[in-house]
């Protein structure tokens, strides 16, 4: 079974590829350039299209299909048409599915589920990932109010760092958000 | 009470009236909380609408109709109870072939441009290099214009020249690259293309057919009977939204606005451009005002009229080679939805049509129509051949299409 994955994110369809490694009798195209699309599908021959949802050629691709159909064998959309859960399930994950070559819903079925899975736990990474970053931007400021408060103030930095807790919790705000203000006001009274 | 309604659109200029009627509080003086949703194609605009994610959405007007009858996909009733305009296309070709075609620079004439056109289309089909266009989809009134244009320009589109699917935001890198020789897209995608030195303009569409139906909201038809009095409400909202679009006074703030990352994502100078009704048709040339390039207001311009639905349903027959059938000709006359315009509309200032089909490109001069409120001036509406579509004989329309 020939299964094409056509996504911008090489580093989303790097996690598909792996997980479809797992799958018995499945060979796997990782398709990341917009250029030439059409040309590479053609040549490879799919059994099983996935694509992201974000991907601006997929009213390309379903033209190709539509075409095409005239000469190849008819083509699915998803994994049946009656299948709405499963239809529903990939909409929010993001990706959908066009099945080539009329394949048995049951070696369609896992693809797909793996498919929806996989780009799930994607979407997760990266926003445990922004998360992270949002956190160690966080912590520089924090560091950086200390600092300017132990030099204004004379303040040693456990001093430093209770005080501006103290004026988070006066204040309903988070400590975050009180250095940012100590930053800001101290680089507009010209400090760097 | 408050209503929340999600509304799909792709980033383009004639998804303004969603927009314009969240970020004015139109929707919100309406009770309804408008949550746009932007996607990067019309499958997945499509696939949103028909899987719950969203109640409406822009879409290409073909589209709707080629959904209901299953054209692509499995059938799924849709409605279309509002027009979000008219018009707003352009053809840009490769700047050596546009400098062919129209050797006077500036806009082109339909008929004089496409019968160049016809001399190289001939050469280069002789060469078996045949001529490439690219269309934002195969279900567009995009796709629909230019082979109009073409056919009646004498140019088979399929046999003298090839036409596929080109994504907007890639038309200009399509044309630079060569992929293709033309498009025909909506802005700002044109004056990208313009800008980069990648194209130049040879036509508006409104030049093609002088009130051409363009992009549509449309809804599934359960969600429609399910939610219809926040629909109403949403359809007032939108008419005050093209009030406030077409007025110059506002051009300025609402490109800004449309410019935004979360719309468009682009240049604002562009986008004031093609709402004002100016373009440059060339890079380093002068701007052209071409009077209703886009139209959303007047002539009650957003009103589904069926002989539109009508008109699309012939075309679409025309170029996916079935025949005409006259049931699905009445399935896809019904997807347009006067009914639920009128009743929304009732009551306000804004003009309603008496009749809800008319003979479409018959009107060579301005003309007073009956209206059930309001008052109402068509102006001409010809298609720049002179044929007509008299919804009374669709089917002989299509033949004379040949």
């Amino acid at each position: 079974m020939r299964v094409a994955v056509i996504d911008e994110s090489a580093s989303r369809a790097a996690v598909i590829r792996e997980g479809l490694s797992t799958v018995d009798d499945c060979e796997v195209f990782v398709l990341t350039e917009r250029r030439g699309l059409i040309a590479r599908i053609a040549q490879i021959e799919p059994d099983i299209v996935l694509m992201d949802l974000g991907n601006p050629s997929r009213d390309v691709l379903e033209e190709y299909f539509a075409v095409s159909r005239a000469l190849d064998r008819p083509i699915a959309m998803f994994v049946d048409e009656s299948d709405d859960e499963s239809i529903v399930a990939s909409v929010e994950a993001g990706v959908s599915s066009y099945v080539v070559n009329g394949l048995a819903p049951q070696r369609i079925r896992p693809i797909l589920d793996l498919a929806v899975t996989r780009f799930n736990a994607f979407s997760r990474l990266q926003r445990d990932l922004a998360d992270a970053k949002g956190k160690l931007a966080e912590r520089e400021i924090v560091d950086k109010a200390k600092r300017i408060l132990m030099d204004s103030r004379g303040l040693p930095e456990p001093k430093a760092y209770a005080e501006l807790r103290s004026t988070a919790m006066n204040q309903g705000k988070r400590i975050a958000e009180i250095a940012e203000a100590i930053v800001t006001a101290h680089r507009l009274m010209g400090g760097t | 009470m408050t209503t929340e309604l999600t509304v799909g659109f792709l980033p383009l200029v004639d998804a303004c009236l969603p927009i314009l009627a969240a970020e004015h509080g139109f929707a919100e003086d309406e009770g309804i909380a408008l949550r746009l949703v932007k996607d990067m194609s019309w499958a997945t605009v499509l696939d949103r609408l028909l899987y719950g994610h969203s109640d409406a959405a822009h879409m290409v007007a073909p589209l709707a109709i080629a959904t209901t009858l299953g054209r692509g996909r499995p059938a799924q009733p849709l409605a279309v109870p509002f027009v979000l305009g008219l018009n707003g296309n352009a053809v840009t070709l490769r700047p050596e072939l546009a400098k062919a075609v129209r050797p006077g620079g500036g806009i082109g004439e339909p008929a004089a441009v496409g019968a160049a056109l016809k001399r190289i289309a001939d050469r280069r089909k002789a060469e078996a290099e045949p001529l490439r266009f690219g269309v934002v989809h195969r279900y567009s009134s995009h796709n629909y214009m230019l082979r109009y244009w073409l056919a009646a320009c004498g140019i088979r589109p399929d046999a003298d020249v090839e036409i596929s699917t080109v994504p907007p935001p890639f038309c200009a890198d399509a044309l630079a690259q060569g992929e293709v020789d033309g498009i025909c897209v909506g802005e700002p995608w044109n004056s990208v293309a313009v800008e980069q030195g990648a194209g130049e303009i040879v036509l508006a569409t409104a030049q093609i057919w002088r009130r051409g139906v363009e992009k549509v909201l449309a809804l599934r038809e359960p969600v429609l009977d399910a939610k219809r009095e926040a629909i109403e409400r949403l359809l007032r909202a939108l008419c005050r939204a093209a009030a406030h679009f077409v007025d110059p006074e506002n051009f300025e703030r609402n490109a800004a606005i449309l410019a935004r990352a979360e719309y468009i994502d682009g240049d604002p100078v562009l986008i004031r451009r093609a709402i004002s009704d100016r373009m440059l048709v060339a890079k380093g040339g002068e701007l052209v005002h071409y009077p209703d390039f886009m139209f959303q207001y007047r002539e009650a311009a957003t009103f589904p009229w069926v002989s539109q639905a009508e008109w699309l349903y012939t075309q679409m027959v025309r170029w996916d080679g079935t025949p005409f059938d006259a049931q699905e000709a009445a399935r896809a006359a019904r997807v347009f939805r006067p009914d639920v315009y009128r009743s929304a509309l009732a009551g306000t200032g804004e003009p309603l049509p008496g009749a809800s089909s008319k003979v479409e490109g018959s009107l060579a001069e301005r003309t007073v129509v009956g209206a059930q409120q309001g008052s109402i001036i068509l102006e001409p509406n010809r298609f720049f051949d002179g044929m007509v579509f008299d919804p009374e004989q669709i089917e002989s329309y299509v033949k004379a299409l040949g």
